[in-house]
């Protein structure tokens, strides 16, 4: 790793990489919210097929993911009207449909952990509907935001086989870190390989340790 | 008594098992549709099992260096080989081009395709699809061919990579990109409509030289490479898209 040295193509990967994890985890969070507030607290019969939809980027491989991708992207395919292939916009719909579970699941566990007790009590000091919502459902939901959070960034981070099917490996707009690392190893270039991979690793860890942190800090205060 | 049986019968197998031996062959992605026609055309006349392996060079390669056990390897280029046999892995001087790819530009939605240079140079399409320059051999003759004609700065912002030339080949029968650099293998395998796409000439970029190496020696192995520069092979390569060269 000494006398290594980062390219700018490769600083360029890592902010696409950055900007592409950190813009999948917003939209998600806050697409996934009603999502999760909803499969949380319905009887509906429909639960178990969406909570089943949800969870189908968990078993699939990536690959199948951006194979249908493409084709739904291609002329014939629904999105056709989007231009989407090989664009950034393509990738941030291939990572949220690729993290929906990672962001989803936190969140349901957190709303339905809340329980009834505490909206109804909230209700009857004459808490409105949001107001119930920012003063009561956030602050108990906020580990799971947390974790929704650290897991959306994360898996986004690490995305590789979506991608590699719908990016087109285009610098500063679809080519990310791993597309990158795969690159540099292919080509037998091990150096530069390492660098990223090194970086890459450390960055997880990093983002890992903050949220295991933050429980543990949590467990102790209570 | 039946054990007994049980025991003579597996001993008559024997031999017959000892003659019908198998090999593990390592093959470019490219290459992998046309050899496993040549493994069945083998098999059918000799008996032997082929083991394909399809996947990318770069892997192959690691995996070989690693002690994976292959028995042969047909690589998409002929770096690798080279490199292997210069490292020392595989039989010394087994190293021959089995097959030489041919380049050409396939525009799907243009039936009555004509010049390659002029299409590049003066359509109006939004996507060009090649192979990575850095990883594949088509991609590095795709970058050559643009270099000579001119192009090449000029329609960076239209190219799209693939990681192989399967990739770029997919990303243009998907309809994402409207036109690509690919490989004459694939457009046959394909059997896309003839007009559609237009040979890029071999004189504008290094030949696609696709190498095999022995990686250990054996009797099968060895027929079995006697077998792909014999004339049968030859003429389904050929008409699979590759051309042969003359002197191997």
């Amino acid at each position: 790793m000494n006398g290594g040295y980062i390219s700018s193509g490769d600083l360029q990967a890592l902010w696409v990489t950055l900007q592409l994890a950190g813009l999948s985890t917003l939209f998600l969070l806050v697409l996934g919210t009603p999502m999760a507030w909803w499969l949380a607290r319905t009887h509906n019969r429909l639960r178990a097929p969406a909570e089943a939809l949800i969870a189908l980027p968990l078993v699939l491989p990536p690959t199948v993911l951006g194979f249908y991708l493409l084709l739904a992207m291609g002329p014939d395919g629904p999105l056709s009207g989007l231009s989407l292939a090989f664009t950034f916009g393509g990738l941030l719909l291939g990572s949220m449909a690729y993290s929906l579970p990672f962001v989803v699941q936190p969140l349901r566990d957190a709303f339905a952990a809340i329980g009834e007790q505490p909206l109804e009590m909230a209700a009857c000091l004459g808490a409105s509907p949001t107001d119930r919502f920012r003063s009561v459902v956030l602050p108990l939901a906020r580990p799971g935001y947390v974790t929704a959070a650290v897991l959306g960034f994360a898996h986004t981070l690490g995305e590789f086989g979506v991608v590699l099917m719908i990016g087109g490996n285009i610098p500063g707009e679809t080519r990310v870190l791993s597309i990158a690392v795969y690159e540099h190893v292919e080509a037998l270039d091990y150096s530069r390989a390492h660098i990223l991979s090194a970086g890459l690793l450390i960055l997880s860890f990093a983002l890992l340790l903050v949220v295991y942190t933050s429980r543990f800090r949590r467990r102790e205060d209570a | 008594m039946p054990a007994l049986r049980v025991l003579l019968l597996s001993l008559c197998l024997l031999p017959g098992m000892a003659a019908s031996a198998e090999i593990k062959v390592a093959v470019a992605a490219n290459f992998a549709p046309t050899l496993r026609e040549l493994a069945e055309d083998f098999s059918a006349d000799t008996g032997h099992r082929v083991l394909i392996s399809s996947g990318s060079t770069g892997k192959h390669y690691a995996q070989i260096r690693n002690g994976a056990g292959f028995d042969i390897f047909l690589a998409a280029d002929s770096k690798h080989p080279e490199l292997l046999e210069a490292e020392g892995v595989g039989v010394a001087g087994s190293r021959f081009t089995y097959a030489v790819g041919r380049l050409a530009l396939w525009v799907p939605g243009e039936p009555g395709l004509g010049s390659p240079e002029e299409y590049l140079r003066t359509a109006d399409f939004t996507r060009l699809a090649i192979a990575n320059p850095r990883l594949a051999p088509y991609g590095l003759a795709a970058q050559q061919t643009l270099e000579i004609w001119q192009l090449w700065d000029q329609l960076q912002p239209r190219l799209v990579r693939g990681e192989n030339i399967a990739q770029a080949h997919q990303f243009v029968a998907t309809g994402n990109a409207p036109a690509g650099l690919v490989a004459l293998s694939h457009l046959r395998a394909g059997g896309e409509p003839d007009g559609t796409f237009r040979l890029i000439p071999d004189s504008l970029h290094q030949p696609i030289s696709q190498q095999a190496l022995l990686l250990r020696p054996g009797e099968v192995a060895e027929a079995f490479l006697r077998y792909l520069r014999g004339g049968a092979a030859t003429e389904l390569i050929q008409a699979s898209g590759y051309q042969v060269p003359v002197d191997r």
